[in-house]
C-alpha cells in the first residue's frame, strides 16, 4: 500500500537560506507525526511546499502515489491534503458558522449555487456540527472579529478539515494557547479530528505536547531531517537535544 | 442583508412604484429613469465591491452597451426597448467576460486603476474614431416598445420610466438572491482572505471574475437605458468622471441593502437637479456638501439607516475565551 504522502529529495532555497535540502520521507496513513525544529528550521517551508503554497527547486511529492507537486493549494486541498494555519486565516467580518459554511458548501461536489441560501438548514447544520465538535457551537452566530486568539485557532482548524482530508497538517496548533491550557486544547483538537483526518502532520514547539501525542516525531535542522523515529528516541537524540530542543527532557 | 424582504414582496414593490409612474409629474419620469440607470450601474459596482474590488472603469461598459445599441439601432433599425436593453447587457457582459479573467488576479488599488485604465483607453479610441462621431458621437431614434411607438412624449418617457424601473428592479431582486446564496457568501470570504479561499478549494480568481461579469452586464444594460433616455452617445459614456459619478452612487449607497442603491441614485439625482436650478453656479459645492455629510454622518452609507450591522456588538476577547475554555 502507498503511504499517505511520499516526499523524495525536495530541495528549496531563498537565497543564501537553505529551507529544505533533500528531504525524504514517507508517511504511512494513520500516523501522527509531529514536526520539530527551530525557528528557520524549515517546517513550514515543509508545510507550504506539500500543500503546493511554495514551489519546491527540484524533488517529487506524491499524495496517495499520485504526484502533486507544482499544483495550486486549490488542487492539493480538492486532492486531499488540507491544513491550519500557525496565525488563523479566517474570515473575520463573517461569523464562526458562515467561516465554516464557506468552507462547507465549497467543498461539495457541485459549483457554489447562485440562488440557494448560503444558511440553508443542511449546510448550516454540518457547520455548527463541526463548530460543537470543538465546543464552539455557542459561539457560532459570533463574528470572527470578537473571538478570541485561541478560539480562532480552533475555528481554523475546522475549516481544515471540512474536506475530510487524507491528510491534515496543523501548523502550530496550540501556539497562543496558554500553558496551563495547551493540554486541554489539543485533547480537544484530536477529539475532534480523530473522525474526518486519520493522518496527522503537526508542527510543534512544545516537547510536553510532542512526546504525549506524537506517534512519530521528525526533527528539522537547517532544511535537513536531523533525526526521525518515535518520540521517546528522537527527543533523546544528543543532536535533537543540542540543535532542537536545547536540553529539554 | 440576510435578513432582507421576500422576493415576492419585492416584485409588488418593483410593481408599485412603476405604476406610482402615472401619477407622478413628467419632470419626475425622466429623472427616476436616470436614477435607475444609475442605480444599475451601482449595483453592479456593489457586487463587484463584495469581493473586496472596486471598479473605476464601469463607463467601459457602459459606453460598450451604448454604442453597441445605438450602432444596431442605426444600421438595422432595431428600437424596441427591451431589445435595447437586452443588447446592451449582453455587449456589456461579453466585453467583462474577456476583461474580467485577465484583471481578477490583481487587487486593490491596482484593479481599480486597471479598471479606469482600460476605461480610458476606450474613450480615447472612440474620440478618434470618426466613423463613431468622434468626440460629439452621434444621434438615435426614439425607442419602441413591442411594435408600438409613442408620439406623445409623456406616454414616452412613462414608457422608459417602467422599463428601467422593471428591468433595475429585477435586478436588484436578482442580486439580493446572489447575496444571500452560497455564491454571495464565498464572495465576502473573497474579500476578507482570498488565500483562505484558494485553501478550501475554491478559486478566487473565478468568483470575482463572474462578479465582475455580472457588474459588466448590469453597467451595459445601463449604458443602453442612458442612450434612450438621451437619444444621443458620444465618448463621455467611458470618461472616468462618468465611472466615478457610479462609484459616488454605490459609496452613497454602502454595501449593507440592495434598496439603498436605487435611494442613492434618485437623492444624488434630486440633489443635482435642485441645487443645479436654484443655484446654477455653485451647484457643485451643494453636491459636495451633501457627499461630505453622507460620508460624515453615514459612514457605512445610506443602506446603514435602515439595516443594523448585526455584527455591530462587540464583547470583549477576553470574555470570548473564558466561555469557550469553560
Amino acid at each position: 500500500m502507498n503511504p499517505v504522502l511520499s516526499v523524495h529529495g525536495l530541495n528549496k532555497r531563498f537565497g543564501a537560506v537553505i529551507a529544505a535540502d533533500a528531504l525524504t520521507l514517507d508517511i504511512p496513513a494513520g500516523q501522527k507525526v509531529s514536526l520539530i525544529g527551530a525557528n528557520g528550521a524549515g517546517k513550514t517551508t515543509f508545510v507550504n511546499m506539500v500543500t503546493g503554497y511554495l514551489r519546491p527547486d527540484s524533488g517529487s511529492i506524491a499524495l496517495d502515489g499520485l504526484d502533486i507537486g507544482g499544483r495550486s493549494p486549490r488542487k492539493v486541498a480538492r486532492l486531499g491534503i488540507s491544513r491550519s494555519f500557525q496565525i488563523p486565516q479566517l474570515f473575520v467580518e463573517l461569523t464562526a458558522a458562515e467561516n465554516l459554511t464557506v468552507a462547507v458548501s465549497g467543498a461539495g461536489t457541485k459549483a457554489l449555487s447562485f440562488h440557494s441560501p448560503a444558511h440553508a438548514t443542511e449546510i448550516h447544520d454540518k457547520a455548527v456540527e463541526l463548530l460543537g465538535r470543538f465546543g464552539l457551537a455557542d459561539l457560532a452566530e459570533r463574528p470572527i472579529s470578537e473571538l478570541a486568539g485561541g478560539v480562532r485557532k480552533l475555528v481554523d482548524i475546522a475549516m481544515a478539515l471540512v474536506r475530510r482530508p487524507k491528510l491534515l497538517l496543523l501548523d502550530e496548533p496550540t501556539s497562543g494557547v496558554s500553558a496551563e491550557e495547551k493540554f486541554a486544547t489539543m485533547d480537544r483538537v484530536i477529539h475532534a479530528v480523530l473522525p474526518d483526518a486519520a493522518t496527522i502532520v503537526f508542527v510543534e514547539h512544545d516537547m510536553d505536547i510532542v512526546s504525549r501525542y506524537a506517534d512519530r516525531v521528525i526533527a528539522f535542522y537547517q532544511g535537513r531531517i536531523l533525526a526521525d523515529g518515535e518520540p521517546n528516541h528522537v527527543l533523546k537524540d544528543r543532536e535533537v537535544r543540542l540543535y532542537v530542543t536545547g536540553g529539554a527532557k | 442583508m440576510n435578513k432582507g424582504m421576500h422576493p415576492l414582496l419585492m416584485i409588488g414593490l418593483v410593481a408599485a412604484v412603476t405604476l406610482c409612474g402615472r401619477v407622478l409629474p413628467t419632470w419626475t419620469l425622466s429623472l427616476a429613469t436616470i436614477a435607475a440607470a444609475n442605480a444599475l450601474i451601482a449595483l453592479g459596482i456593489v457586487v463587484l465591491a463584495r469581493t473586496g474590488n472596486v471598479s473605476f472603469g464601469q463607463g467601459l461598459f457602459f459606453a460598450a452597451g451604448g454604442y453597441s445599441v445605438a450602432l444596431i439601432a442605426n444600421t438595422w433599425g432595431l428600437t424596441d426597448a427591451v431589445a435595447q436593453v437586452i443588447i446592451g447587457a449582453a455587449c456589456g457582459g461579453l466585453l467583462g467576460l474577456v476583461i474580467g479573467p485577465l484583471i481578477a488576479r490583481y487587487s486593490g488599488i491596482f484593479f481599480g486603476m486597471l479598471t479606469l485604465a482600460l476605461s480610458m483607453v476606450f474613450y480615447g479610441a472612440l474620440v478618434k474614431s470618426a466613423a463613431l462621431g468622434g468626440s460629439d458621437g452621434f444621434n438615435v431614434g426614439r425607442p419602441t416598445l413591442f411594435g408600438l411607438s409613442f408620439a406623445d412624449p409623456r406616454e414616452a418617457d412613462f414608457m422608459l420610466y417602467a422599463v428601467a424601473v422593471i428591468t433595475t428592479g429585477f435586478a436588484g431582486i436578482a442580486a439580493t438572491i446572489l447575496f444571500r446564496s452560497e455564491f454571495g457568501l464565498a464572495s465576502l470570504a473573497v474579500r476578507e482572505n482570498n488565500l483562505r479561499v484558494e485553501y478550501l478549494g475554491l478559486s478566487a480568481n473565478r468568483i470575482i471574475s463572474i462578479n465582475f461579469v455580472i457588474a459588466a452586464i448590469f453597467a451595459g444594460a445601463s449604458g443602453a437605458f442612458a442612450l434612450m433616455a438621451q437619444r444621443h452617445i458620444d465618448p463621455q459614456f467611458a470618461y472616468w468622471t462618468t465611472s466615478g459619478e457610479f462609484v459616488f452612487v454605490a459609496v452613497l449607497a454602502g454595501n449593507q441593502s440592495v434598496a439603498a442603491v436605487f435611494v442613492a441614485s434618485m437623492a444624488l439625482e434630486l440633489v443635482r437637479s435642485f441645487s443645479n436650478l436654484y443655484l446654477p453656479n455653485t451647484w457643485q459645492l451643494v453636491l459636495g456638501v451633501f457627499l461630505l455629510g453622507v460620508i460624515l454622518f453615514l459612514p457605512r452609507g445610506i443602506g446603514s439607516l435602515w439595516v443594523r450591522g448585526k455584527r455591530g456588538h462587540v464583547k470583549s476577547a477576553i470574555a470570548t475565551e473564558k466561555e469557550a475554555i469553560s
